[in-house]
């Protein structure tokens, strides 16, 4: 393209025709960064598993995306960052006491028939770490309900199992709390939310949603909202899970629709439903809406009176 | 509050497509096309309530007090062709672009197993007939639903660069699969 149109002097092409600098590695390696905070806080609370974890997960995400694009012979992308990005957020997902062999399937499951399958980045309706997670937690229920404290890994109950008001503010806060390896800790996941939203990757619609409807209903309902807010892995979901470009809506309203809509599905599951936590059901959910959500929010044609059908 | 409850129930904690894989070949089949799924709902919505009541009263007021329950699978089938043809006439007369856009898959309701399970699961269950009519409607919703959702996702995908042998019927099944995987976060809900 760009060799033919230095040799014009005129050139047409359709809009866009003015674009910024940001080009798909960029914004995964600002996310990978963003996600560092959360990898420092997982390896310091439950240490080598964190590790071991992480690393299984990165390596088999990006082996899997290199094996099926080169059987397809298909351009290898693995450099773009997305199977990096896909590999770190599954291991965020697990248990810190889950067995390797798992980390593997989830991975190669998340890359394979979560992304690759649809045509790779950009196609896939559901975000591929939660596919690979959904995958596992329905395979392997009992590896993925077995939670330890940070530290020592004594088998305990997370937060949420235990209920409002036992574990304190602080430690929700800080991250001394048994769950998934990125869950713990809402510093570092804020720490890397104000670092996505200073670069413009991040969209606050979708996390103010997500964050504020579930701060209201569980207000509304009795229940305590600063404990819903910190325990759990809605922090997380709400900032690097629900806010993945390709699985959510495009249109500002229907990124509102979107947070709003997860937020209600995880009160309802939080609340009544028989899994304590509920915040990968329902942003696979709401990415199984989204193609709805965007056809029913398109904006108005310029210079038309109603919607278009374009 | 309890019919609410057995609306849920039936529309999405125990979706007939996705939790109890009822009602597959049409689900798989019309899902291709937006517009056309939204037909397909509807159609099978209307059918599922009509059959619901007529069952009904065929299971407690022939049925049952004769002690013929073994004819009950004859019954439910004879009653829902008979409407699903009564829908057929209809269609075609009042819209002939949704008649033709069904195409086999209209007479196909007439074996859709979601709406022939719905009647023996409520003729095995304990509901009053204004219950069973709420249930029905609450199966077609979820129906209709799980088609719609299914059909807007492969219409996004027209143009994604899917594997040759998984194109078709073989990538619906697997975002079906994952639609399953997403709906059993409703477990226990009712």
């Amino acid at each position: 393209m760009e060799n033919n149109a230095n040799k014009r002097l005129l050139v047409v092409s359709p809009s866009p025709h003015v674009r910024d600098g940001d080009t798909t590695p960029k914004i995964m390696f600002s996310v990978v960064l963003a996600l560092f905070p959360v990898i420092f806080a997982s390896i310091y609370f439950f240490g080598l598993d964190a590790l071991r974890i992480l690393v299984i997960s990165s390596v088999t995400a990006v082996a899997a995306e290199a094996a099926c694009q080169s059987l397809r012979k298909k351009p290898v992308t693995i450099y773009d960052g997305s199977a990096l990005v896909t590999g770190i957020l599954l291991a965020f997902t697990l248990p810190p006491q889950i067995p390797s062999f798992a980390v593997v399937l989830g991975a190669i499951v998340a890359i394979v028939i979560g992304k690759q399958i649809f045509g790779g980045l950009g196609y896939n309706p559901f975000n591929p770490a939660l596919v690979g997670r959904a995958f596992l937690s329905v395979s392997f229920a009992n590896l993925m309900a077995t939670w330890v404290s940070p530290f020592d890994a004594v088998t305990v109950a997370t937060p949420l199992q235990l209920g409002s008001g036992v574990v304190p503010y602080a430690e929700l806060f800080f991250g001394n709390i048994a769950g998934s390896l990125g869950e713990t800790s809402a510093l570092a996941i804020l720490l890397g939310g104000v670092y996505l939203l200073y670069r413009g990757v991040l969209d606050y619609r979708i996390c103010a949603g997500y964050l504020g409807t579930v701060f209201v209903l569980t207000l509304v309902l009795g229940h305590d909202p600063v404990y819903h807010l910190l325990a759990g892995s809605l922090l997380f979901g709400a900032i690097f899970m629900a806010t993945d470009m390709v699985t959510s809506p495009v249109t500002p309203k229907g990124r509102w629709i979107f947070g709003i809509g997860a937020g209600l599905i995880l009160v309802i599951i939080r609340l009544w439903a028989k899994a304590p936590e509920g915040v990968m059901y329902s942003i696979l959910l709401m990415n199984m809406l989204t193609p709805l959500i965007n056809r029913f929010t398109r904006p108005r044609i310029y210079g038309q009176g109603v919607k278009g059908n374009a | 509050m309890e019919l609410f409850l057995i609306f849920l129930g039936a529309a999405f904690v125990n979706n007939f497509v996705l939790v109890r894989f009822l009602g597959i070949c049409p689900f798989i089949g019309v899902s291709t096309k937006f517009e056309t799924s939204i037909g397909m709902g509807l159609a099978t919505t209307f059918v599922m309530v009509v059959a619901s009541t007529v069952t009904w009263l065929i299971q407690h007021f022939i049925l049952a007090p004769f002690g013929i329950e073994y004819l009950q699978t004859v019954a439910f089938i004879l009653t829902i062709a008979s409407l699903v043809q009564l829908v057929e006439m209809f269609l075609h007369k009042a819209s002939p672009a949704l008649y033709r856009a069904l195409g086999i898959y209209l007479p196909l309701i007439t074996t859709n197993c979601a709406i022939l399970g719905m009647a023996v699961l409520l003729a095995q269950g304990s509901y009053n007939l204004g219950e069973s009519i709420i249930f029905a409607i609450g199966a077609g919703v979820g129906f209709s639903l799980a088609l719609i959702i299914l059909a807007a996702i492969r219409e996004e995908l027209e143009f994604a660069d899917i594997p040759k042998p998984l194109r078709g019927a073989a990538i619906a099944f697997i975002i079906a699969g994952i639609l399953a995987l997403a709906f059993k976060g409703f477990e226990g809900l009712v």
